[in-house]
């Protein structure tokens, strides 16, 4: 972090499996670039010995007893899928 | 007395009680109020006529048995939309979402309807509650009802000027870095973010899962009181829910009379400060002084570094809670896919707009390769030190106040720049990164007539003690009275 990073608008966009366009790539390089070099002020802060903080309030073993309850019935399920048939979501072929 | 979309819970509570009103009248004034001024205001972003009025007609029929459910019982409530509501659409104001609806009550739904709260409608935010003015919805903006050429603040800008307008009597929003307190400041009614953990998330549409809560926003300190009674408290649902015990927080306003310690931290009164704003939180705090409060000035040395913190912490957990929009189970799925992995790129790169799109892109890269202990690790490092300043500050007071927003409800159009727009709120995100509850309440106006709020923020778990100090603010100026002429 000690050096400008350099956010590879590609990579990144690939890693996030979001389609950009040209003139989307273009924008968000350069507005995030402002973004970052304003975040690279956070290298000045001494964090030696800091723990991190996941959460406000640390909760831990959060169980729930093993009782077995209904869920959400399968049609409900679907009511929102894309596509589906036979109590199944469809999907485009993916295997050849 | 006020026309009857203006009043409060606690008012209109009475009037039910007494029957000289029934709830199927209360809610027909909000709808017809609702329908005056949408064309103008844009607060939902869907209203159920139907099934409002059934729930209405419901709460009189209970009450004329003798069963009637307590101080919502027939009150019209408004829900931002990334809350679900069963059978009802659920949008996030996204593209991705538009023909969704909800197969279940969020656990604040169902604590609401359990109280007999009309739902009559979802309200507009900014798409999947990201940005400080709800532009950024796929349904369009909200107008700030003070000012229809401004914004009425965000993420749940409609939550705010739905009541601001007279459209519902108290609403819920959701505060993920001052998306319930800035809205609330710009459109001059009281917002209260809880502490992390007091109201379970389960049915809310998540963003950053580490920061996210839900609130009301309402017309007085004591009706954020009621609402906060109804859907405070443990929930097996939500794993971060916290289990403490829940007292009445309306019964405890009464209770609690001070005189308390307030600390002004001084980060928050620096450059970019508003002088108007200033001025009006300085006033605040000399009313606490003058009713026997002790002000000590403290510092949150770390106050210039919530920011970016935030914006890497937040953007990660967003990026990883919007994986799940792949176009596959739900949601929108492309038509120009070439296989099933181009469908994910194509239905994410449809259904998401521009914001929404730089977070997850943000978010993937701190959390990429190499850059994770440079970014996401240190943030929530520096997370710990920011908490730190605030329990440290705690030992000597009761509570903070600052400015809720740098500047009041700025124009529709005017902050193009996304930096520019984070800077809204710097304020309001420490708050969320350490976890704790805080409150906005009207404060004045400027000259041109625009709404000032004042936050006041408490310890954790500690709302019974905010509210009372909130009130004691409110119950000394009429700025919870006035309403805007629409």
């Amino acid at each position: 972090m000690s050096s400008a990073p350099q956010l590879n608008i590609d990579h990144v966009a690939k890693l996030a499996r979001l389609a950009l366009t040209p003139e989307e790539k273009a924008q968000f390089a350069a507005q995030l670039g402002s973004v970052l070099h304003h975040i690279e002020q956070l290298a000045k802060v001494d964090v030696t010995g800091v723990e991190p903080s996941a959460h406000a309030f640390a909760v831990h073993n959060v169980w729930q007893d093993d009782v077995a309850r209904a869920g959400l019935p399968v049609a409900d399920a679907l009511r929102n899928a894309p596509a589906h048939r036979e109590n199944m979501i469809v999907v485009p072929k993916v295997v050849e | 007395m006020s026309a009857l979309h203006f009043q409060t819970i606690a008012a209109l509570a009475d009037q039910l009680a007494e029957k000289k009103l029934s709830a199927k009248e209360l809610t027909q004034a909000v709808l017809a109020r609702t329908k005056a001024t949408e064309p103008r205001v844009h607060a939902f972003n869907f209203f159920d006529e139907a099934d409002a009025l059934f729930g209405a007609v419901a709460s009189d029929t209970r009450r004329a048995a003798g069963l009637a459910l307590g101080p919502l019982d027939g009150i019209p409530l408004g829900l931002k939309d990334v809350i679900a509501v069963k059978d009802q659409p659920l949008t996030a104001s996204s593209k991705m979402l538009a023909n969704f609806v909800s197969p279940y009550d969020a656990t604040v739904t169902t604590k609401l309807k359990a109280a007999g709260a009309v739902l009559h409608g979802r309200l507009n935010c900014d798409e999947f509650a990201m940005g400080s003015s709800t532009e950024n919805s796929a349904t369009g903006p909200t107008a700030n009802p003070w000012d229809l050429a401004r914004v009425p603040g965000g993420s749940s800008g409609g939550s705010a000027a739905a009541l601001a307008a007279g459209s519902a009597i108290a609403t819920l929003g959701s505060d993920t870095g001052g998306s319930i307190r800035q809205p609330a400041a710009f459109c001059g009614v009281v917002g209260l973010k809880p502490t992390y953990g007091l109201v379970s998330r389960f049915g809310l549409i998540a963003y950053a899962s580490s920061l996210d809560q839900i609130g009301p926003f309402a017309r007085t300190v004591e009706d954020a009181a009621i609402v906060l009674n109804a859907i405070a408290g443990h929930d097996e649902r939500d794993s971060t829910s916290f289990r403490t015990a829940i007292p009445d927080y309306r019964a405890e306003l009464a209770k609690r009379r001070g005189p308390w310690k307030l600390g002004i931290p001084r980060e928050y009164f620096g450059e970019g400060l508003d002088p108007e704003i200033g001025a009006a939180v300085e006033r605040a705090v000399a009313f606490y002084q003058s009713q026997g409060c002790e002000i000590r000035e403290v510092s949150l040395p770390h106050t210039q570094y919530c920011l970016d913190t935030y914006y890497i912490i937040a953007t990660a957990e967003a990026s990883s809670n919007l994986a799940r929009y792949d176009g596959i189970r739900y949601g929108h799925r492309s038509k120009n896919a070439k296989d099933v992995v181009d469908l994910y790129f194509q239905s994410r790169a449809e259904g998401f707009g521009a914001e929404v799109k730089r977070r997850i892109i943000l978010g993937t890269y701190v959390l990429s390769s190499g850059y994770y202990d440079a970014f996401y690790l240190r943030a929530q490092k520096v997370r710990t030190l920011i908490r730190q300043d605030f329990l440290n500050a705690y030992k000597e007071v009761d509570a903070l106040i600052t400015p809720t927003s740098p500047i009041p409800a700025f124009k529709l159009g005017e902050k193009s720049d996304p930096l520019a727009m984070y800077l809204c709120d710097i304020y309001t995100i420490g708050v969320n990164l350490a976890g704790l509850p805080a409150i906005s309440v009207p404060c004045g106006f400027t000259k041109s007539q625009l709404p000032i709020g004042v936050q006041l923020i408490g310890q954790p778990f500690q709302e019974a003690n905010l509210l009372a100090i909130a009130q004691a603010y409110e119950r000394g100026h009429e700025w919870s009275t006035k309403n805007p002429n629409l």
